[in-house]
C-alpha cells in the first residue's frame, strides 16, 4: 500500500521536473537554513515552555517570592540566596521535611524501578514463546499502561478505603491476616500503597520495552547454545539477560525519572498533602509553591531537585557508556 | 526443543499471579460501576447485591461530564496534532540533515524529558498570567494555554521517536525523489512520511495519552468552564457522600476511547518504541 501511495505522484511530477529546473535547486541560502526552519516551530515551543521557564525559574529561586507579589512577580525582592539556604537547613522544619521527602522518594523510586523492571522483564520472557492465550495476556498487560492515570489511581484510592474498600475485606474479613482494618491512605502504610499503585502502573512500560529488545535477540544464539547443551533457564542466564543489557540501560533510567518526578500518581492517592511516609518531592514542592504560597522556596527547591537528576543522569551515563565499552573490549 | 517442567510451571505461577494483580482493579472499577450505592459505602462486595446501569445515568447530571470530556478532547486531540506535524518536521530535519547546532538540539530536547514537571509549573503560571495581563490574551485558565503546554510534553519524545523511525527509512528513496524534481518538503510528505505511518501512529498515540491522563497542569490551570476530566473526576465526592459508583462508572467511561484505541494501535507503538527507544 505505502508504495503506491508514493510512486504515483513522483511519477506525476517528472514531466514538469525540467521546466521548473530553476526553481528546483535552491541557492545555497536555502540549503543551509532550510533544516533550521524545519526544527523553527520546535524550537520556539521549546524556549517557550521549557528553557524560558525554567531560566525564570531559576531567577526566582534567587526571590523572595510570595503570594504579595505574585501579580507582578520582577517587583519581588531579591534574597540572595536565601530560599536555598531554608531548603538545605536540615535542622530547620522546612529542610528537614524536605530531607525526609528526598528521602522517601529515594526509597520508593529505587523499589518501584526495581519491582518495575523485574516483574515487567519475568513477564516478557515468559511470554516470548507462543503458547494458548498469549495474544490476549499481552493485551491485558497493557490495561494499566493505557488506563488514565486518574481513572486508574481513583480506582486504588477506592480499594484502599478504610471502611469499604476491597484491601481491609480480603486482608481483614477474609484472610484474618490483620487484627483490625488498617488505614492505608494515611499513616505508614500510605507508602506501601504507594508503592503498589506505581508498580502496578509502571511495569506494562517495562513489558513493552523488554519485549521489543527481545525481538532483537537472533534465533541462532539460542540454537547455537541448545547445540551445546545449555538448557532454558540456562539460555536464558547466559544469553536473554547479557543481550538486554543495552536496552535496560535506557529502561532503568527512563523509568527511573518518570518515577522520581511523578506526580500524578500521589497527587490522585492522596490529594494536595501527602502522608509524611510517602511524601513524594513533586508533591512536596506542590505544596511549599502553591499551598504555603512560598514560590522562591519552591523554585529553589526544584533547582536543587533537577541538580541532583542532572548529577545522577550523568554519572549513570558515564558509568553505563564506560561498561559498555568494557564490553566490547573483551 | 521443549521447555522444561520447572520452566513451565513457573511461566503458570508467575503469569496467573499478574493476571490476577492486573485486573482485580479493572473488575473493581467494573463491577462496582454497576453496583446500587448501598453496595459502595458498606463493606466491599465481590459480588453486586444488584444490577443497575444508574450509575451510568447519573454521571452526566452529578457533575457536568460531556463539558468536561469536551474539553478534553479538544485539548488532548488539538495537542496530539499540533506535536505530531512539529516534531514530523523536527525529526526529518534532524534525520536528513547535518548542520551545526544539531547535536545541541537533540541532547536539548532529550533533556527536557528528565526534568519533572513540577519545575516548570510555576514558571509557566506566572508567564500565563503575565501575558494575559499584557496582552489581554487569556492563556491561564483557557484551553490554549493547557494545549500549549501539553503538546510541548510529549514533543521531545515524539521527536526522539520519529528521529529512529525516519533512520529506518531508507535514504536513497528520498534522494530518488529529490533527483526526480520533489522539494525537500514533497520528499518528506510524499516518501518518508507515507513509509514511517507506524512511527507516526505510535506517536500520536503517546501524545494523546499523555495529554489525557495529565493531573498536575490540568488543576493549576484550568478554571470552571475549561475543567479537564482529570480535575473534573473529583467532583463525585461531596462533602456528605462519597458516590463511588458513579465514579468508578465515570472512569470507565473516560478510560474506554484510550484504552481501546491503545489496544488497536499497540503493535504500532512497540514497533515505534522498538525503532525510537531500543535502538
Amino acid at each position: 500500500m505505502t508504495t503506491t501511495a508514493f510512486k504515483e505522484p513522483v511519477r506525476q511530477e517528472t514531466p514538469g521536473a525540467a521546466a521548473r529546473e530553476p526553481r528546483r535547486r535552491p541557492g545555497r541560502l536555502r540549503r543551509v537554513s532550510l533544516p533550521y526552519l524545519l526544527l523553527l516551530p520546535a524550537l520556539l515551543l521549546e524556549l517557550l515552555v521549557h528553557l524560558v521557564p525554567m531560566a525564570i525559574g531559576m531567577v526566582m529561586s534567587f526571590k523572595e517570592l510570595t503570594q504579595f507579589y505574585i501579580r507582578d512577580w520582577s517587583t519581588a525582592p531579591w534574597s540572595g540566596l536565601g530560599n536555598y539556604k531554608v531548603s538545605v537547613d536540615f535542622d530547620a522544619p522546612v529542610g528537614n521535611a524536605l530531607l525526609h521527602s528526598f528521602l522517601v522518594t529515594v526509597a520508593f523510586t529505587l523499589l518501584s524501578v526495581g519491582l518495575c523492571w523485574l516483574i515487567g522483564t519475568a513477564a516478557a520472557i515468559f511470554m516470548q514463546d507462543t503458547f494458548r492465550g498469549r495474544g490476549l495476556l499481552r493485551a491485558l498487560f497493557l490495561v494499566p499502561y493505557a488506563l488514565p492515570v486518574y481513572a486508574a489511581v481513583i480506582t486504588w484510592v477506592f480499594m484502599f478505603q478504610h471502611d469499604n474498600g476491597l484491601v481491609n475485606h480480603v486482608l481483614h474479613d477474609q484472610l484474618h491476616l490483620t487484627g483490625k482494618p488498617s488505614f492505608w491512605l494515611i499513616g505508614d502504610n500510605s507508602f506501601y500503597a504507594l508503592l503498589t499503585v506505581s508498580v502496578w502502573k509502571g511495569w506494562p512500560f517495562a513489558f513493552l520495552i523488554v519485549m521489543a529488545g527481545l525481538q532483537n535477540i537472533p534465533k541462532e544464539l539460542y540454537e547455537a547454545a541448545a547445540l551445546d547443551g545449555a538448557g532454558m533457564w540456562q539460555q536464558i542466564r547466559r544469553i536473554t539477560l547479557p543481550s538486554l543489557r543495552p536496552v535496560n540501560q535506557v529502561l532503568v533510567l527512563v523509568l527511573f525519572l518518570w518515577t522520581f518526578n511523578d506526580f500524578n500518581t500521589p497527587y490522585v492517592l492522596f490529594g494536595k498533602s501527602a502522608p509524611e511516609a510517602a511524601d513524594l518531592i513533586s508533591v512536596h514542592i506542590y505544596q511549599a509553591s502553591f499551598v504555603t504560597w512560598n514560590f522562591g522556596t519552591g523554585s529553589a527547591m526544584s533547582v536543587l531537585l533537577l541538580l541532583f537528576l542532572l548529577v545522577v543522569t550523568g554519572l549513570y551515563l558515564l558509568v553505563t557508556s564506560r561498561g559498555r565499552r568494557a564490553s566490547t573490549d573483551v | 526443543m521443549a521447555p522444561p517442567r520447572s520452566f513451565l510451571w513457573s511461566r503458570r505461577i508467575f503469569l496467573t499471579l499478574l493476571t490476577g494483580f492486573v485486573l482485580i482493579p479493572v473488575y473493581v472499577m467494573v463491577s462496582s460501576s454497576l453496583k446500587p450505592l448501598a453496595d459502595v459505602t458498606g463493606k466491599f462486595r465481590w459480588l453486586p447485591s444488584g444490577l443497575t446501569i444508574r450509575p451510568y445515568i447519573d454521571i452526566w447530571s452529578t457533575v457536568p461530564l460531556a463539558t468536561y470530556f469536551m474539553n478534553s478532547l479538544i485539548v488532548a486531540g488539538s495537542a496530539t496534532i499540533c506535536s505530531v506535524v512539529i516534531a514530523v518536521f523536527a525529526a526529518y530535519a534532524v534525520s536528513r540533515y547535518s548542520f551545526r547546532g544539531r547535536r545541541v538540539f537533540t541532547v536539548t530536547v532529550l533533556s527536557t524529558q528528565m526534568f519533572p514537571g513540577i519545575l516548570f509549573l510555576l514558571p509557566l503560571f506566572l508567564i500565563y498570567v503575565n501575558i494575559g495581563n499584557a496582552t489581554g490574551i487569556a492563556l491561564f485558565g483557557s484551553r490554549g494555554g493547557l494545549i500549549l503546554t501539553y503538546l510541548t510534553f510529549s514533543l521531545p519524545f515524539s521527536i526522539w521517536m520519529l528521529i529512529g523511525y525516519f533512520d529506518s527509512v531508507p535514504r536513497d528513496l528520498d534522494e530518488a525523489a529529490l533527483v526526480d524534481g520533489c522539494g525537500p518538503l514533497g520528499a518528506l510528505l510524499r516518501i518518508v512520511v507515507p513509509a514511517a505511518i507506524p512511527g507516526i501512529v505510535a506517536v500520536a498515540v503517546y501524545a494523546f495519552m499523555t495529554a489525557w491522563g495529565e493531573v498536575l497542569f490540568a488543576s493549576v490551570m484550568t478554571n470552571d468552564t475549561t475543567r479537564t476530566l482529570a480535575v473534573g473526576l473529583q467532583g463525585y465526592s461531596t462533602l456528605n457522600d462519597v458516590y463511588w459508583n458513579q465514579i468508578m462508572a465515570a472512569s470507565l467511561v473516560v478510560s474506554v476511547p484510550v484504552v481501546a484505541g491503545f489496544l488497536l494501535l499497540q503493535r504500532y507503538l512497540v514497533a515505534g518504541l522498538t525503532a525510537g527507544a531500543v535502538k
